[in-house]
């Protein structure tokens, strides 16, 4: 396997709060956390708000310094190389812009190649092809100011984008941006990784974003890791359970078929639900041997109930 | 260690500081109607102030060492300097408060320059904006109106030297008022006592060498005497020579300490967003 572009070992990070009456008081914000992302892959970072999910970012990008541990992002260690780093990463904020407000996107963009001395012929190659994923064409002239959410969004994803950064970190890219400009978003996010293999590391609170888009997702709570692998593997965790809905010619006592318990039973309709790792096939096998069937229909197992479980776990 | 090559130096280059210059140069320019009506009020409290500055010269024609030709040009001088100076704040220092207290300031903190050399040169592209316009224009408006002075040789040159001194001091205090948003989250008070000073120290309200001995000496050796007072001064031919330069070497003088604070309190500022968190 290659070596990881970040890696964060036992990685924590504590704040002083000072509050009236009682004092100062010692806030863990991110507890002994430990990952390692490789080359190319595309992590979700998510959890609920005051999970550590920004604290994290924020070192990760060197512009917080770890309380302990160790953190070492494309082989630097991020607050004491903050800009020399910051040649090797991009950051898109949804809620901030790095682009200048009374300037058309074009002028943003010359500055930024000043900014990173970016080789100028892969400057204008970059612009060009982003200017074409992320249809910018019409928007180069317009001052910023004038460009839409999702507009302006666009820009700025190109704008952290044109100096080849090896990683792009992206803090809820998709806030407030209607359902086709997230999909183009994500579509774009997809098409990026498979062209140039930028690794993505996405914060947000839309799980279409990662369904969508990342490969990999990592669940923080309360400053600590709840888990960490595929979007099946969270799908599955926990007792999570499928629901084989069963819609029978005639009503009936509930379905007795191994392999699965019948939860629920609504005159000729019936819920099956069964282990989310096992296969269906069985089940709907023994079912329509057993019963007179009118129709049958799978329901995979809810993602968002299966974070909120793993949330309130904790 | 890494796959990729790590660049070895980060430090961009200085056309970058020429282009962030140009570019906000560019960006005052875009306010067409905010120029003109500025150009208009700039012009009418000259004509005010001219009245009444020959006035005060009828009384008494050698105070403070002018004639009536010196003070009525002093007036206009003030006028072109009032905008290019930011006497009354504002320009990038107010823009990287905004950004504080908003916390957008995180994203210029990702970028590989230095924070106060992007500042000064979005200040210095807004300064030769302002002058061109804002400076330029009420001095022409002037000299239909009055009879003034006009800066020949050596006077030229010595004023064309104090102008970016004026700016960079004027930037570097109003950049120390801005970071005090760093710990302050609000920098009205700051802002306001330096607006106060600058009107005052500068010369704009009463030139400064109207002032007594000894307290005209503290002021003129004080910062806020580069916005204007020295620059009038050199337009004038007040201050000639050795003491021309002596007088540029003062301003460069603080130019450089307050430059040299700026750099450090930001290095502070950073520090605590980067340590404490933000």
């Amino acid at each position: 396997m290659t070596e990881p572009l970040v890696e964060a070992r036992d990685l924590r990070r504590t704040f002083t709060v000072r509050t009236r009456g009682e004092g100062r008081r010692e806030v863990v914000a991110v507890r002994d956390v430990s990952f390692a992302v490789h080359p190319g892959e595309m992590v979700g970072y998510i959890g609920p708000n005051g999970a550590g999910k920004s604290t994290t970012v924020k070192m990760l990008t060197g512009i917080l310094v770890p309380t302990s541990g160790h953190l070492r992002v494309a082989g630097l260690e991020p607050s004491r190389h903050r800009r020399r780093l910051a040649q090797r990463i991009g950051v898109v904020f949804g809620q901030r812009t790095s682009l200048w407000w009374d300037l058309p996107l074009r002028d943003s963009f010359a500055l930024l190649q000043k900014v990173y001395r970016t080789d100028p012929a892969r400057h204008s190659a970059n612009l060009d092809r982003f200017t074409e994923l992320l249809d910018l064409g019409r928007l180069l002239d317009t001052p910023v100011r004038q460009l839409s959410l999702g507009q302006r969004m666009r820009g700025d994803i190109a704008a952290a984008l044109l100096h080849d950064p090896d990683v792009l970190y992206l803090d809820e890219p998709t806030i407030g941006l209607d359902v086709v400009s997230k999909g183009r978003l994500r579509e774009f996010l997809r098409t990026l990784n498979a062209e140039r293999g930028v690794t993505l590391m996405l914060t947000t609170h839309d799980l279409q974003d990662i369904e969508a888009v990342c490969d990999r997702v990592v669940v923080i709570d309360h400053g600590t890791i709840v888990h960490d692998g595929s979007l099946e593997d969270l799908r599955t965790r926990g007792g999570s359970t499928r629901t084989l809905v069963v819609d029978l010619v005639d009503e009936a006592p509930p379905v007795d078929v191994p392999g699965a318990t019948t939860t629920r039973v609504e005159g000729p309709r019936q819920w099956l639900s069964f282990p989310a790792d096992a296969s269906a096939a069985p089940v709907v096998a023994a079912v329509a041997a057993a019963y007179d069937v009118a129709d049958l229909s799978l329901q995979e197992p809810d993602i968002e109930q299966v974070i909120r479980e793993l949330y309130a776990g904790r | 260690m890494p796959a990729v090559p790590v660049p070895q130096s980060a430090a961009p280059h200085p056309s970058l500081y020429a282009a962030v210059a140009a570019r906000s140069f560019r960006r005052y320019a875009t306010y067409v109607a905010a120029t003109l009506a500025g150009i208009f009020t700039n012009s009418v409290f000259g004509v005010i102030t001219s009245f009444v500055y020959v006035a005060v010269w009828r009384a008494n024609p050698t105070a403070g060492g002018y004639d009536v030709t010196d003070a009525v040009t002093y007036v206009w001088i003030g006028q072109a300097m009032l905008m290019t100076v930011c006497m009354f704040g504002g320009g990038s220092p107010d823009a990287l408060a905004s950004r504080i207290r908003s916390g957008d300031v995180a994203v210029d903190l990702y970028r590989p320059v230095s924070l106060l050399g992007w500042y000064l040169a979005a200040d210095l592209g807004r300064a030769a904006y302002h002058l061109l316009t804002r400076g330029a224009a009420p001095l022409l408006v002037g000299g239909l109106l009055f009879d003034l002075r006009w800066p020949l040789g050596w006077e030229l040159l010595w004023f064309g030297l104090s102008l970016p001194l004026a700016v960079a001091v004027s930037f570097a205090l109003r950049m120390l008022a801005a970071l005090s948003a760093f710990w302050l989250l609000d920098d009205t008070g700051p802002r306001s006592l330096l607006n106060f000073l600058a009107v005052f120290g500068s010369g704009l309200t009463v030139p400064l060498v109207l002032f007594p001995d000894g307290v005209r000496e503290v002021l003129t050796a004080l910062p806020f005497a580069a916005y204007l007072q020295l620059p009038a001064d050199l337009w004038l031919g007040q201050r000639t020579g050795v003491d021309a330069l002596a007088a540029l070497g003062l301003a460069a003088g603080w130019a450089v300490v307050l430059l040299t604070a700026c750099a450090w309190v930001l290095r502070a500022a950073e520090r605590r967003v980067v340590v404490q968190g933000g």
